[in-house]
This record gives structure tokens, sequence and C-alpha cells, in this order.
């Protein structure tokens, strides 16, 4: 027993174990150059891999565990064998136009309160967004000044103000997020895609370019608009056959069937009982009846 | 042209999507697993035992792909941007041919570009389903496995060097930092036969108590198992290597902080200079308040007067 102890010992100190990826790797066993059996081949690597997860398990489960609810867990060291990342290292996004100019400047942020008192509404409000605080909505009256110009719709300009400084708060984003694109360091949910120029002295809605799917509907309708119904067309090479062929109009029986009974009645029962409720003092105009009863079926 | 702003329309694209950005420590790899036009019984089989042994983590492809050739130049363009839309960053190729019967391609992805690849032909292949034991002994999906490589030839040989990273890469599921002792169930065996084949069998572990702390181990064979002959392999450009290898920054030891067993933890402050005189005055100084001043001042006029009459 001691004996076979030791040797265990001491063949576990020829292997190389890595506890981070829970690997042992044995250098020194060669396996015979001729092994005719294949079960013999296998009980030795069974053996010999016995060994070595039993290496791997004499350091594992001698590291300190913390008692948890689903069992002993061990901190596992990093792992020796280094092996390639996925994807770069992320990288630093580039300061924008405006925090640079706050750094010379020595600006710094300070947060502001979620909500302000409107004086407005004499209310708290959000300070930013919807409903906010100084909303364009909740401004009655705009007292008029001397410098103002006549026929100019205040309002109007307040409007068009703000819509100015959206945009304009637009293209610089847009201009931070380009340079950060170039150092590779825009976010991965954000993507700058190519935009055409509209073209100047052509409509700017173009006709919409036709699908796929619009063309296969009309080549479809094209072969089956003949006598035959396309039976007997050649077909073209890719022609897929009608999206829906067949009916279209449903009958119902005639005679009253045994399942059905007499829906058919019932529908037209329906239909003027609509009618008649609807217009129960005028008197009963037939054509217009018959076409509503037309149009539904 | 000019650029747009494109952004996912809701909040679960969004989160999909910067799932796929580059992590400072990465938790894992994602595998693609997808043939060519041709594929054998055997390989078929192949690539769905590899699709179950790590089902947690795998996209199967099932469509034939004719226009990937890995080591080909230009015939990974489509094997790229597979990897690109599925962020998948190991890829099982395989194909069959007469030249290459049951080819098995193993790469990595870099940055969706192809970093290595091994090309491996299979041989007396034993699927999984082809193994008779006690189902409870069956490996949990998703487990960390154990990994035992034996034979000289992983160290000699150059193929079987890069083969042995490139296993221990695709088989090692997700990287972890602690580990549940009762979930260990999993060991995959590599044995190197000759300098360019390896035989390769997956194993469960069963804990056998052993009287001490560290059980006993005992391996049941679970498959599959399998010969791989190395046939090409590309090894990483050493500068895309040196690259990929790199880590994020260890945290960097806390300056002018000591651990003391008496006063427990001590930190030394070191005060710049304020610069008082450098100071700019503006009127947002609350000493310079007026109104506070003078609240005060009334503040204390009215004590005054409060005890007076006192």
């Amino acid at each position: 027993m001691a004996e076979e102890a030791a040797a265990t010992t001491s063949a576990a100190s020829n292997f190389e174990v890595d506890l981070g990826h829970l690997m042992a790797y044995d250098p020194s066993h060669h396996v015979a150059a001729v092994i005719c059996n294949r079960a013999e081949l296998r009980e030795e690597c069974l053996q010999k891999a016995t060994d070595l997860a039993q290496a791997v398990a004499d350091v594992l489960f001698a590291l300190p565990p913390n008692e948890d609810r689903d069992g002993p867990i061990v901190r596992l060291p990093p792992p020796t064998t280094r092996l390639p990342r996925e994807k770069h290292l992320p990288k630093p996004k580039p300061p924008t136009k405006w925090e640079q100019f706050a750094k010379m400047k020595g600006i710094t942020k300070h947060k502001k309160n979620k909500r302000e008192w409107d004086e407005q509404t004499q209310s708290w409000k959000r300070t930013y967004g919807y409903d906010r605080v100084n909303d364009d909505r909740d401004i009655p009256i705009i007292e008029a000044k001397a410098t103002d110009e006549p026929g100019v719709d205040p309002f109007a300009q307040r409007k068009e103000e703000k819509k100015k400084r959206v945009e304009k708060q637009d293209k610089n984003r847009l201009e931070n997020l380009k340079r950060a694109a170039k150092v590779g360091a825009l976010p991965s949910h954000i993507q700058l895609a190519a935009k055409a120029l509209p073209i100047t002295g052509i409509k700017a809605d173009l006709p919409k370019k036709s699908r796929k799917e619009d063309l296969e509907s009309v080549a479809g309708m094209a072969s089956t608009a003949t006598a035959s119904g396309g039976k007997f067309d050649e077909k073209l090479p890719g022609e897929k056959p009608p999206k829906h062929p067949g009916k279209h109009r449903k009958f119902l029986p005639v005679v009253e069937g045994k399942g059905i009974g007499n829906q058919e009645k019932q529908q037209y029962d329906k239909v003027l009982n609509s009618l008649l409720s609807k217009h129960s003092e005028d008197q009963l105009d037939v054509g217009k009846a018959s076409s509503k009863i037309h149009t539904l079926y | 042209m000019v650029a747009a702003i494109r952004v996912p329309r809701s909040q679960r694209a969004k989160r999909e999507l910067l799932k796929h950005a580059p992590k400072l420590v990465e938790t894992g790899k994602k595998t693609l697993i997808l043939h060519g036009t041709k594929t054998s019984a055997v390989l078929n089989s192949v690539l769905s035992d590899i699709y179950h042994l790590k089902r947690d983590n795998a996209v199967k492809y099932t469509k034939k792909n004719d226009n990937i050739r890995p080591f080909e130049s230009g015939g990974e363009t489509s094997l790229e941007f597979f990897s690109l839309k599925t962020d998948c960053s190991l890829i099982v190729y395989g194909s069959h041919s007469k030249k290459r019967p049951n080819n098995l391609i193993l790469g990595r992805t870099y940055d969706h570009h192809i970093y290595d690849l091994v090309e491996v032909g299979v041989e007396n292949y034993k699927s999984m389903e082809s193994f008779v034991y006690d189902k409870k002994l069956a490996p949990k999906l998703g487990s960390k496995p154990f990994f035992a490589f034996i034979g000289e030839h992983f160290e000699t040989s150059e193929e079987l060097k890069h083969l042995k990273e490139v296993m221990l890469d695709l088989f090692k599921g997700e990287v972890v930092e602690n580990l549940n002792l009762a979930g260990v169930d999993r060991i995959y065996v590599c044995t190197a036969i000759s300098p360019t084949s390896v035989y390769m069998t997956h194993c469960s572990l069963r804990l056998k108590r052993s009287g001490t702390s560290i059980p006993r181990m005992e391996l049941v064979e679970v498959g599959p198992s399998m010969d791989l002959v190395v046939r090409r392999h590309r090894l990483p450009v050493e500068s895309l290597k040196k690259e990929a290898m790199k880590t994020a920054d260890p945290a960097k030891k806390m300056k002018n902080v000591t651990k003391d067993p008496v006063h427990g933890k001590l930190g030394k402050v070191y005060m710049p200079d304020q610069e008082v005189g450098k100071l700019t005055l503006s009127n947002d100084i609350k000493g310079l308040k007026r109104e506070r001043r003078e609240a005060k001042k009334n503040k204390e006029h009215s004590k005054k007067q409060k005890v007076n009459p006192e």
C-alpha cells in the first residue's frame, strides 16, 4: 500500500497540472509504437487518464472550499496555459468635442435634480424630457417686447429655435461618433450607415424600387392570365407558382345539408336585420340592399 | 455620401448587440458547426456529437456551403461572415472528399478573422449512441470538463502541440473563477499515438469515497471516441498572436494603503497645495450670499428679542 502511494506521488510529480483549465498533461508517457489491439489502447489510455484525473482532483479538492447550498465551491487559480482572446480589448472612447472644451476651461459636471419646481404651472416637473419644466406647451402668453418684429409668431419662432438646437446636437453627436469610429471605439449597438445624398433637380421621393416579392407576384399573375389559367404555358426558369391559387369565393350549399343547416338563410337574415334595424323608418331600397349583399359575398 | 446613425429599435435588440461588444475579461467562446457540400455519415455524426457536447454554447448550420475553403485565400470570407453573424469564434467545419475523407477543420477566429486552423481526419469513430452505460452517469450540459493529455508527442510534434491548444480552447467551456465541486463530472482524454495522430475520447467522472476528503476518480467512457489524424495546419501570424494574447491589466496595487494586524487598513493621505491665492471667486460662493447672511442676522435678532422678555 505504501509502495503504491509512493509510486503515485512520484508519477504525479511528473504530471503538468494546469488547475485553471482543470488540465493535466503527462509528457513522459510513451504509447507503444505498434498497438495491435484497439481495446488494449483504450484500456491503457483510460488507466493513464484516471491517474491524471486523480492528479487534478488531488489539487482541486485540496483547495479551501466555500460551503454553498448547491455544494462546496472553490476558487480556481488563473490558468497557466494562455489562450488567445476572441476579440480585441475594448478601446477607450475618445472625449467628445464638448468634453475637450470643458476640460480646457475647467468646467466640471455637476448633478442636477431630476425634478424641478415649475413656476408656470406651480408644480414639480421633470428637468428634461416630456412634460418638463418650461415646456413650450405650458406657455399661454409670451409678452411682446419693443424689439419684436411685427408679423412674427413668437410661438412658431420658439418652436423653430428648439428644432434648430436639436438638429445641431444631432450633428455634433454624429461628428463625435465618427471620431470614435475612426479609433474603433464605436459602441457596438450603434452603426454608422452610409446615406445617399438627395440629388438636386430630381424629385426627392423617387419611385420605390420593386421588390422581389412584387416581381414574383406580377410574374405569377401574368402567367395565369390565359384562357387555361397558365396550365399549358411553359414555365420560365425560376418562376414560382402564384401565391394564392385556387378559390377566392366560397358558396354555401343550396340544399340544406345535415351539418351546415340553413347557414345561407341565417346570413341573409343577419344582413336584412341589420339593414332594417338601421333604417327602420325608411322604406327598404331593394336595389341598395341587393348591392350590399353582393359586396358582402 | 453622408453617414447616418443607426441604432436598434428595441431595448432587447440593443441588449443583444451589446453582448457582441468586446469585453475586458472574456467568459467563453461560442462555437459554429457547419459542413461543406459533401459530408459522410461518419462526419455528420461527428458534427452532431460535437454539437451535443457543446449545445449550451454552439450554433449548428445544416445547409451545404460550397464556397468555404478555409486554407485557401478567398475561401475564408464566407466563414468569417458567419463568424460575425453568429458571434462565434470557434469553428468546426466538416467536409468529405476523395482526397481528404472525413475531414474536420478546427479553427479559431480573432476579431472575426481566421486566427489559426488545424485540419484533422476522423478515423475509428464511435458515436455517443454506441456507448452503453448507466445514464445516471451522463455528464450534465455545460459542466466544466477535466482534460488529460497523454504522450510526449504533444510537446515534440508541432502539429500536436497546436492541436492540443485548439482542443483545449474548443472543449474547455465557460471560463470560471469559482467552481462547484459537486458539478465535476466529465473528462476529455487525448492520447498521442503517433507524431500526427491522437486518440480522443470523452469519459464521465465518478467520484468515489476514498476515506479522505479527496475522492477517488473513476472513469466511465461515454463517447464519442475517435482518432484524429492531423493533415494540414496553419499557425497564427506572430503579430496577430501577440495582439490576441493581450489580457486586461490586473488591478493596480493601491498606493499609500497598508494593512496592519492591529489597526487594520491604514492609508496615508498627502494633501496637495491648496492654491488659495489662485482661487477664482464667483457669486456662487455660499458665504457671499446676501440672503443667507441677512437671514442669519435676523435669526440672531429674533433670538435676542426672545431672550429679553424672559
